[in-house]
């Protein structure tokens, strides 16, 4: 994006909540019609304010999980037992409901198609949802860029988008799920937490200089990068975005 | 500021607030208190060893300064504590760190220059007036809650610019560049404010 297109200031958008999608257990997609959106790339983010009837506010940052359209934009978000504004998000809000928006923000940990691949997509839990829209971005555009998704969940009922992302494996993509709590009877995959085994299995190899995005809690972003830069990855091809227990 | 002055905010249906009891002048707007300490980077952490480390003064000066490591600490140091403040909305209050000021790192250096560009392992870099820097604002920060700085939070040494917001206080810092223009750093070519006064809510282009 041209650094003059969004000189300007970020103003505070007024976005309509058009649809609730429930994803996993405490995971819901709020769709939003925003007029006025100046568009995002995949993988920005975006701030949410909230304002009580006496004028208290409360802001956090959520990532985009569509891609672009418009005046369209989807957040998934999870709620936190001791958050003050994402149980209000995934509980509260329904069809009709407006809220205020800014953004898009951040403009590294980002992908567009036109850049290509090889690229490495690794998540942990929610940490998918910025990753949903490089795919999402990818699949609009038509893009054939080779691209590995390696998901990590606790368990096959607590992946996000899991029925999309059955939908859209191949055609240069490919899903690969670890399950690191339980796992349904059948289950011939990974189920442990991501480390420099599964990373070289599931690849690209490093001489193929992927362009590679991590974003999870800190923990697990931590422990997956340090495992990339000791496979061989450049460190300046791993972007990463971490999340705490407190995004609330 | 972000408000657009021709509209009021928009109130929240059924938004209530959790509200802690945290004293609203050393909170900023749009920020919340965490007791917990988030990490946000833009990459994989750096591990130089210390013995590989030094920390230098460059740009335009009238000499290049470097200390190893070793030379580094048997500079005197601070106590500090201060409320930091991360533009993704968390501060967190009455946070304890030991360091070096950038006072005594700059003590007798002679320069034209009024920008900083703190640059680090990793090649993260951000810029800030020298004059933020100076007169007990900024420090070499080496230790947090009396242990040494983890390598997550930017261990063995990161900036500690505690009125600005936290992107401005670099991890993994390895020297001070000073210049006589002004270089806009990595998020502050990314989107970010070029100044990040947390007071004035500075976050982003425009602000």
């Amino acid at each position: 994006m041209a650094r003059a297109a969004v000189l300007g200031r970020l103003t505070w958008l007024v976005a309509e909540v058009v649809d609730v999608v429930p994803e996993t257990d405490g995971v819901k997609t709020i769709v939003f019609d925003v007029p006025g959106w100046p568009g995002h790339r995949a993988g920005q983010h975006v701030d949410v304010r909230l304002t009580a009837e006496d004028g208290y506010q409360a802001q956090r940052s959520y990532s985009i999980a569509s891609a672009p359209d418009a005046s369209r934009i989807e957040l998934t978000v999870e709620r936190l037992d001791d958050g003050e504004v994402s149980p209000y998000l995934t509980e509260e809000l329904r069809e009709g409901d407006q809220i205020e928006l800014r953004g898009p923000v951040g403009g590294y940990f980002v992908w567009e198609p036109s850049q290509g691949g090889p690229l490495l997509l690794v998540a942990g839990g929610s940490g998918v949802v910025p990753l949903m829209a490089m795919l999402r971005a990818r699949e609009t555009a038509g893009s054939d860029a080779e691209t590995r998704l390696l998901l990590s969940s606790r368990g096959w009922d607590d992946v996000i988008y899991r029925g999309e992302l059955e939908r859209l494996d191949g055609d240069g993509l490919t899903v690969v799920h670890t399950l690191t709590r339980t796992q349904p009877q059948s289950w011939t995959g990974y189920a442990r937490r991501v480390d420099a085994e599964m990373l070289a299995e599931v690849g690209p190899d490093p001489t193929e200089r992927p362009f590679v995005y991590v974003c999870g809690p800190t923990p697990f972003v931590e422990a997956v990068a340090e495992a990339l830069v000791r496979l061989g990855h450049a460190p300046q091809n791993v972007k990463t975005e971490r999340f705490g227990p407190t995004g609330g | 500021m972000p408000s657009p002055s021709d509209r009021p905010p928009l109130v929240s249906r059924g938004f209530r607030g959790r509200r802690d009891n945290s004293p609203s002048d050393r909170v900023p707007p749009g920020q919340y208190v965490t007791e917990d300490f988030p990490v946000l980077s833009a990459g994989p952490t750096p591990h130089t060893p210390l013995e590989q480390w030094d920390f230098s003064i460059v740009g335009e000066v009238d000499e290049l300064r470097s200390w190893t490591w070793e030379e580094f600490r048997a500079l005197p140091s601070e106590d500090v504590t201060v409320d930091i403040h991360c533009v993704t909305k968390w501060s967190k209050l009455d946070t304890v760190w030991q360091g070096v000021s950038v006072d005594t790192l700059l003590d007798g250096v002679e320069t034209a220059a009024e920008y900083v560009v703190q640059f680090c392992d990793g090649g993260y870099t951000t810029n800030v007036p020298l004059e933020d820097v100076t007169g007990g604002k900024a420090w070499v920060a080496f230790a947090y809650g009396g242990e040494p700085l983890e390598p997550e939070h930017g261990g063995p040494a990161r900036m500690l610019v505690p009125h600005l917001y936290f992107w401005k206080s670099a991890k993994w810092v390895r020297g001070l560049r000073l210049e006589s223009t002004d270089e806009p750093g990595f998020w502050e070519v990314n989107g970010y404010h070029n100044y990040g006064d947390p007071w004035r809510e500075q976050r982003y282009w425009g602000d």
